[in-house]
């Protein structure tokens, strides 16, 4: 998968010749960008133009974009899927501080956004009649989301990454435990149990109401009051990733052992690390919130963090524009995937692309494509010369065309759909491991067997669909691209 | 004291099975120093393959095969076929990772988790699966047992707790007085000297996979036995596994045990006592106690870190 991808894709900060090898890496390793033979021709020419473009531009290009989104698209549900991956975007920043700059795996991260999200709830609500002005909750909130990651690192000082990725998830699920049974805490309600506390206030400053919904649907202010907030994370973090702190966090996440022999004070550091991720986190948690009137206990659950470690993974951990690449990437993947024809073209597109990419322009591509399609349509005629409701489940659009050659039954038996999931799991496993002609022979039924899955399984499960794709992208990136699309390549010297 | 009684007997049957959870953390923990976030849902997956065997065999209330038989096959099924996924597993996700920063696996391992609980709630959907274990030969297995203090202990529990116990007496055979058990300790101690002084260590650590995913499908029927399991089990009775694990010492074999009995028992007389819906607070707090004031664990070594 690697071959395809341009080799010198750098973020673009990369391109600053800086006066020096940054902490933590050695000058060779520093200069490496200096020792890069450039492509030739054109394409080289823009690759060298392109880096020259300083962060605040790209920064500044990106926000227009998608300032602009609400002007060409007035459906109220577009516009609030735009919220809500500028609200992940913050999310993928703060926790790139934490496992990106300071390496410590949080898996309690999506906790603090809960912190957050309660805090203003609980002070802003008609449920408990605070109602205290946004001014002054959204710090407030800020604040005590970070203390609260402050105390969860407090016994996670001594501990190296795994112990404190069981504290942090523990911390998760105890968040969740308080959450769901928070209505009963010696005879107190404070979090209204799994029901949530749904009567929260809009965001006001000085007395004027941000209102929710404007002419009935979702109000753009929102939008872009959150595009501000996201904006000042954003640049705040990268004067903070340049500072002394910033360098110390990286020197901690490349040798712990080393930044403290070097005078370090690496508990200090690491609590921060972690107290400005979980800060962050509780600011997006505030406004997210006020915008959707409402907080549960299930938003906060492990599959939301999942999400944010795809998002932060993808992207490249490490990386700030690689993170918000990442997190716009996986949040549209997620609503891609709900909508039965976008997923549908997203598969195939993904398959074609890369099968070509594997077996570029060759014989072999089209031997695996002809077998593939002949493949399919012997299936298809033998399983319609049993019956004819065996292959009549798909009408209209590619689902249509696409049901003279994938077998889509009106219902599909259980044991058949569990039989044709692991054989593709066999299938894809085996075709990572064989070579040549071997592999020129599995994967063919491989990847009818997967379109099979796709078309009568996955599509109509958008669900569990949806975090099969996010948990195999987290396998499979870790090994193939561990970092990500724009993430720094670490070089290692021993 | 009849109630005490009661809680103990509850405790200790979902201690022993925290505590084969437990141990295949540890195996793992100690021969690739790495948190396997997955087994718990390996686990999952052998409480439905023994729920699929069961099935098979006629269910519960009508089985082909004489009750004790049965029993053998469900737990057996679950172990092979959770070995076989166990090794599936480390071979192509955490393999290709052997030599890469330490938070790589772990995010794989996070990911084979999310994989394997979505794709079994894909195919079986989200709903539970009973056992049914009342029904097994006209619900015998509940009324036979013996009496302690006017309190009844069906025959099933101590079937679920002997067979427990018996498993880790197999693993600790396994480990102390076999050749593969002398190597996957040799290589738990020191990977590159063991690898220096000819032991294959790949080897070592698939059949360190095979050994903790079985057990990991035992306590999966185990665990089903007494109530319904359903796709997302995994991941909360895993947390569980790992934390018995903290508390015993990682990488300690008695520990685990101690450690899953202990945990069992502390959750059984929360819920007992107190309240079940902060059984978690009391794990979590035990948890957090260890590791400030114990990290190493009941029966762990500290870890001496030469530079």
């Amino acid at each position: 998968m690697s071959e395809w991808l341009p080799p010198e894709s750098e973020s673009p900060e990369e391109a600053v010749p800086t006066t020096g090898p940054a902490v933590g890496r050695d000058e060779w390793v520093a200069r490496e960008g200096e020792r890069r033979v450039s492509r030739a021709g054109w394409a080289g020419t823009v690759e060298e133009r392109l880096r020259r473009v300083p962060w605040w531009a790209w920064l500044m290009l990106f926000v227009a974009a998608g300032s602009l989104m609400p002007v060409f698209e007035s459906s109220g549900y577009v516009r609030l899927v735009g919220f809500n991956t500028v609200v992940y975007m913050m999310l993928a920043l703060g926790l790139n501080l934490v496992v990106g700059w300071g390496g410590l795996l949080d898996l309690g991260y999506i906790a603090f956004f809960g912190v957050g999200s309660y805090v203003y709830a609980i002070f802003d609500s008609a449920k408990f009649g605070y109602h205290v002005p946004s001014i002054l909750i959204i710090p407030a909130a800020t604040i005590v989301g970070a203390l609260v990651g402050l105390l969860v690192g407090l016994p996670s000082r001594r501990l190296s990454g795994d112990y404190l990725a069981i504290v942090t998830l523990f911390f998760l699920e105890l968040f969740e435990t308080v959450a769901t049974n928070g209505n009963q805490i010696f005879g107190h309600d404070i979090t209204g149990g799994s029901f949530g506390i749904s009567t929260v206030f809009p965001l006001s400053f000085a007395g004027h109401t941000l209102a929710v919904q404007h002419n009935g649907i979702f109000a753009v202010s929102y939008y872009y009051l959150a595009i501000v907030m996201f904006v000042i994370v954003y640049v705040s973090l990268f004067f903070v990733n340049n500072s002394r702190t910033g360098r110390a966090w990286r020197s901690l996440r490349e040798d712990p052992l080393a930044a403290e022999v070097m005078g370090m004070p690496v508990n200090w550091l690491k609590l921060t690390s972690f107290a400005t991720g979980a800060g962050v986190a509780a600011l997006a948690g505030t406004i997210s919130t006020a915008l959707n009137a409402s907080v549960y206990p299930l938003n906060f659950s492990p599959v939301v963090l999942i999400t944010l470690y795809a998002m932060v993974i993808l992207g490249g951990s490490g990386s700030q524009p690689g993170v918000v690449v990442g997190a716009f990437l996986v949040s549209v993947l997620l609503q891609v995937l709900q909508d039965p024809g976008q997923a549908r073209v997203l598969f195939y597109l993904v398959i074609v692309v890369g099968v070509i990419a594997a077996y570029r322009v060759s014989v072999r591509l089209a031997i695996v494509a002809a077998s593939t399609a002949v493949f399919g349509i012997a299936t298809h005629a033998i399983a319609a010369s049993f019956h004819h409701s065996w292959v009549d489940g798909a009408h209209g659009g590619l689902a249509g065309v696409l049901a003279n050659w994938v077998v889509v039954p009106e219902r599909l038996t259980p044991w058949v759909g569990q039989v044709a999931y692991l054989l593709l799991l066999v299938g894809m496993l085996c075709a990572t491991q064989l070579r040549g002609r071997l592999r020129l022979v599995t994967l063919p039924p491989t990847l009818y067997l997967a379109a099979f899955v796709w078309e009568n399984q996955m599509i109509p499960n958008p669900g569990p669909a949806r975090y099969i794709v996010l948990g195999l992208l987290l396998i499979v990136l870790m090994i193939v691209r561990p970092n990500g699309l724009l993430g720094e390549r670490r070089v290692e010297i021993n | 004291m009849q109630f005490f009684i009661q809680l103990s007997l509850d405790g200790l049957t979902i201690g022993s099975v925290y505590a084969l959870v437990a141990l295949g953390y540890t195996l793992i923990y100690g021969v690739l120093k790495l948190l396997n976030f997955a087994h718990g849902d390996v686990f999952m997956v052998g409480s439905f393959i023994g729920y699929g065997v069961l099935q098979a065999l006629g269910g519960a209330s009508d089985p082909v095969v004489p009750v004790w038989l049965l029993l053998v096959l469900v737990t057996l099924a679950a172990m092979v076929g959770c070995a076989v996924l166990g090794v599936v597993i480390e071979r192509f996700a955490y393999r290709p990772l052997r030599n890469a920063p330490r938070i790589a696996p772990l995010i794989s391992a996070l990911g084979v988790s999310f994989f394997l609980s979505n794709s079994m709630q894909l195919e079986f959907g989200a709903q539970q699966f009973n056992y049914a274990s009342y029904n097994l030969s006209g619900g015998a297995l509940y009324f036979h047992g013996f009496d302690l203090d006017h309190v009844h202990i069906p025959l099933l529990r101590i079937i679920t707790i002997g067979s427990a116990f018996a498993l880790m007496v197999v693993l600790w055979f396994l480990v102390n007085r076999t050749r593969t058990g002398k190597a996957m300790r040799a290589t738990s101690f020191d990977r590159e000297a063991a690898a220096m002084l000819g032991i294959d260590i790949d080897r070592v650590i698939v059949f360190t996979f095979i050994l903790g995913s079985a057990l990991a499908g035992a306590a999966g029927v185990m665990f089903a036995l007494r109530v319904p399991t359903f796709a997302a089990v995994g991941f909360t009775t895993g947390l569980k596994g790992f934390t018995a694990a903290v508390i015993g010492g990682i990488g300690s074999i008695p520990g685990a045990m101690v450690g899953g009995i202990l945990l069992g028992c502390a959750e059984s007389y929360t819920a007992g006592y107190w309240t079940t819906a902060w059984s978690d607070l009391v794990v979590f707090s035990i948890l957090i106690a260890f590791m400030i004031f114990r990290p190493q664990g009941l029966f762990g070594r500290v870890d001496i870190r030469k530079v």
